[in-house]
């Protein structure tokens, strides 16, 4: 795959997240306006005049730019609204990135919202084409899907169940314990590894603690060119890559898939890692906001990524490698697993913990001095997905 | 000219079973021995019509009609024989049609395809409100028989006749849940004379005295048991506890002779159903043929398998206990152009393989996923065709109306791969490399629209041994 990539040409100046959370009481406009708010409010030298063009990302809160231009009450601006399942917040910022770099706008926003817990239902709720009612995904659940990778990984590594249980059960238990001191996060506390094991089922060996959670938010992000960031705050954080692919969706339909790894994520990997000079994402990486949708999904994307190797990623998880004191902090911020995953917010949420944690503005979460992080998305489920990357950083070069 | 007869026939009994016993613990009070078959919560008579058929094995033999009788339609106003007629994968030219109403349907579809070298179907689904006779003495099933002037004619027949009246026995008004009956007296006088009168012209008309067997088929219980008594065959008629199948009785009942027959022996098929028809049929040298492998797979093989259901479950299956549903939206209704241009696929479970490289795509696609060849591919049908489970997951997230659901996916012998849903088969018994075999299926109704498609259950004994290696 060859990409030429973005490094360090574009850079973050400005950040707004509202608190993720079944927000009964704000629409999905009230969100917006609360995301951006923070976002210019913290940011002195630009107004939401000064922004050239939005992107905006949301899979199911509304169509067309004019979900963000009408709340806002825009002066006529271009939105362009955009939608890649899971990484629809993240396709926003991409998107929004590449327009800066182009040199086509000065000033551009990446914002992403999702308002789920309108809806009535568990989990999420996605309007399909009109087909021929054939299609596994119309009767099979997302936990039901990913729950095959928990069977075919223990087959395939000759894992035991109950270390492979233990597994699911420590990347929840990481997760929430991340998330309880994260003010932003729709879930603030500790679980007992006990519990999380001995909740109800929900798909296969998932239990309810092994599913991220559903709930509202937004959150939006200021991108200007590299060389001008400094005009805009002290402490920008600079992009170093940018990698996405839509899978050709062969798995479900080639025996050859084991329903052990997820190639887009391999490929995204890959490929952003070349784009930032990367050659040891093991050492070189110092926090990976990771698509935490189920638990079996973050251990099979640390062997995708590269932070273990093929088979040991239940081991490294167990030994503690990725808590927030490991040797890459996954999920610092409490992941889906905390926060929920509003669709379009989920992927600027995922930047913000970046932002937070590069300024050294990340509280009782800070790590000590972080200098590169990633954010990934994966949209889909095993076999026939998307997948975004992007590799971010505190300083330039 | 040469009589018709009857070139294969094929039954299918549903997997699960009512005992009289739980029905009768359930409602406190007398359920007596026995039992009745069940179909499945993803079962109606169209299905169960497509599962009788297809075990046929038609092959390139397509019969240039479907009657397909039965008492139960999963549509009106739209023909049910046409999705039959797509689930067998058949050729555009040929005819289908339902003949819907009452029991003696089946004896129209029967002499239909007799008439016309073509195939009838009977299916029935009975139901009867909780605690009566119709619900314990009802069963499910469906039976197919291609009929062909050809040699190779398992049985052909030799005489027919009937005997018509109106009277009011049982009715149903269209959309009432249980069908009412007149008392069975009545019917039983009104019955007698008619059976007499069709059975001595047709057993004349035959040239024979007694029939070596008697099949006597009957929605009206004291009718069916004194013409079975009055009519004796040679041999005595075995008992089925499958209980009174509709438009499909007679089919199953005639199927469970012909498994045990022997060649030149004669059949008496009575059905007292709103009139008599009697019909005389002469089995042939060719049905010593493959019959133990007829007996295997034969209406009594069957009967003597299934699982036992509560009767909660057959409550809630019938829609006759309204449960709380999971808190998801309904599936989409499958939309009418989408399974127009799908119809080999979502019917007849056809895929497409690469003239290039050989990759099975399950569904159909155009570029190949292993060498992208464009518009390179051949129709490859699978729905014969055994798999095994890669891995499987139970969801009990999903909208399904028996939940929870089980998903398998299964990479099928001799290429293609796809998740389906799991049925008729215990999850717990299910692992890595089950051997399952496809089924079709409702998935689910919504808007008054049936979602006919395919599932996996577990392959039944002996299917894999009959495979040539």
């Amino acid at each position: 795959m060859a990409s030429n990539g973005i490094r360090d040409r574009v850079a973050i100046v400005g950040m707004g997240c509202t608190p993720f959370g079944e927000h009964w009481g704000r629409s999905a406009d009230d969100l917006l306006v609360d995301a951006t708010q923070e976002c210019f409010a913290s940011t002195p030298g630009i107004t939401v005049e000064d922004v050239d063009a939005f992107w905006l990302g949301t899979m199911s809160s509304g169509q067309s730019g004019m979900v963000l231009s009408k709340p806002l009450s825009l002066d006529y601006k271009p939105v362009t609204r955009v939608e890649n399942f899971c990484a629809t917040g993240s396709e926003a910022f991409r998107n929004a990135c590449y327009a800066v770099a182009s040199g086509a706008y000065d000033r551009v926003m990446a914002v992403g919202v999702e308002k789920l817990k309108d809806s009535g239902y568990s989990g999420l709720v996605r309007s399909n084409v009109a087909g021929d009612g054939t299609a596994p995904e119309l009767t099979v659940t997302a936990p039901a899907a990913f729950s095959l990778l928990d069977p075919a990984y223990c087959k395939r590594y000759g894992v035991d169940p109950q270390d492979m249980r233990d597994a699911m059960t420590h990347v929840a238990w990481k997760n929430h314990r991340n998330g309880a001191l994260n003010e932003r996060a729709q879930f603030r506390k500790e679980v007992p590894k006990e519990k999380i094991a001995a909740s109800p089922l929900v798909a296969g060996r998932l239990g309810v603690f092994d599913c991220s959670g559903v709930s509202d938010g937004a959150a939006c992000a200021l991108i200007v060119r590299a060389e001008d960031a400094y005009e805009y705050t002290d402490r920008p954080i600079f992009v170093k890559a940018l990698s996405f692919v839509a899978g050709p969706a062969n798995g479900p339909m080639d025996p050859a898939y084991d329903y052990t790894s997820f190639e887009e994520v391999v490929r995204t990997a890959k490929d952003a890692y070349a784009q930032a000079g990367i050659t040891d994402p093991r050492t070189q990486i110092d926090l990976a906001e990771v698509h935490d949708c189920f638990t079996p999904t973050e251990i099979v994307l640390m062997e995708d990524m590269g932070f273990s190797e093929r088979g040991q990623a239940w081991r490294d998880v167990l030994d503690g490698a990725f808590d927030l004191d490991g040797r890459i902090a996954v999920n610092a911020d409490g992941g889906l697993k905390s926060f929920g995953h509003p669709v379009g917010a989920s992927g600027l949420r995922m930047l913000f913990e970046c932002w937070q944690q590069f300024r050294g503005e990340a509280g009782e979460r800070q790590l000590a001095d972080p200098k590169l992080g990633m954010t990934h998305n994966l949209g889909g489920r095993p076999g026939t997905c998307v997948s975004f990357i992007s590799i971010v950083g505190k300083e330039q070069g | 000219m040469t009589a018709a007869g009857i070139q294969s026939y094929a039954a299918y009994v549903p997997s699960f079973r009512l005992e009289h016993e739980e029905l009768g613990s359930a409602l406190t009070v007398r359920g007596g021995r026995g039992r009745r078959t069940v179909a499945s919560f993803d079962e109606d008579t169209t299905t169960m019509g497509v599962e009788a058929a297809r075990r046929l094995a038609l092959g390139s033999a397509a019969p240039p009609s479907i009657h397909f009788a039965t008492t139960a339609p999963a549509y009106v106003d739209k023909t049910n024989a046409t999705a039959i007629h797509a689930a067998l994968g058949l050729d555009h030219r040929g005819f289908a049609v339902d003949l819907a109403g009452s029991a003696r349907s089946a004896v129209g579809a029967l002499r239909a395809a007799a008439a016309g070298d073509g195939l009838a179907v009977l299916s029935d689904l009975r139901s009867g409100r909780p605690g009566s006779a119709d619900e314990r003495d009802g069963g499910d099933g469906a039976a197919a028989f291609r009929f062909g002037s050809g040699d190779g004619a398992l049985a052909v027949v030799l005489a027919e006749a009937s005997a018509t009246a109106e009277f009011l026995d049982r009715w149903r008004a269209p959309g009432e849940q249980a069908s009412r009956q007149w008392e069975e007296r009545f019917g039983l006088e009104q019955y007698l004379p008619l059976v007499q009168d069709a059975v001595a012209r047709a057993l004349a008309a035959a040239g024979v005295e007694q029939a070596d067997h008697v099949v006597v088929s009957s929605p009206h219980a004291r009718t069916a048991a004194q013409v079975a008594k009055r009519f004796p065959g040679r041999t005595p008629a075995t008992p089925l506890a499958i209980g009174y199948c509709g438009a499909a009785d007679p089919g199953l009942r005639l199927a469970a002779v012909l498994d045990r027959a022997g060649p030149g022996e004669t059949i008496l098929l009575i059905v007292a159903a709103d009139g008599a028809d009697a019909s005389v049929l002469r089995t042939t040298d060719a049905i010593a043929t493959g019959r133990g492998e007829r007996a295997r797979a034969g209406v009594e093989a069957q009967l003597a398998g299934g699982r036992a259901l509560r009767y909660a479950t057959y409550l809630t299956w019938r829609g006759l206990l309204e449960r709380e549903p999971p808190r998801r939206p309904e599936p989409d209704r499958p939309a009418a152009p989408p399974s127009a241009r799908a119809e080999a696929w979502k019917f007849a479970f056809t895929g497409s393989r690469c003239r290039a490289c050989g990759f099975v795509h399950v569904p159909p696609i155009r570029v190949c996923k292993r060498c992208r060849t464009v518009d390179e591919m051949d129709p490859i049908p699978l729905a014969a065709q055994p798999g095994t489970v890669a891995t499987f997951t139970v969801d009990r997230l999903a909208f399904s109306p028996s939940p929870p659901l089980t998903n398998v996916v299964v990479d099928f012998d001799g290429g293609g791969r796809y998740t389906l849903e799991l049925t008729d088969g215990d999850p717990s018994t299910v692992a890595i490399g089950t051997r399952v075999e496809t089924t079709f299926r409702r998935l689910y109704t919504v808007e008054g629209v049936h979602n006919y498609f395919w599932k996996a259950r577990p392959l039944a004994v002996g299917r894999d041994e009959d495979e040539e290696h």
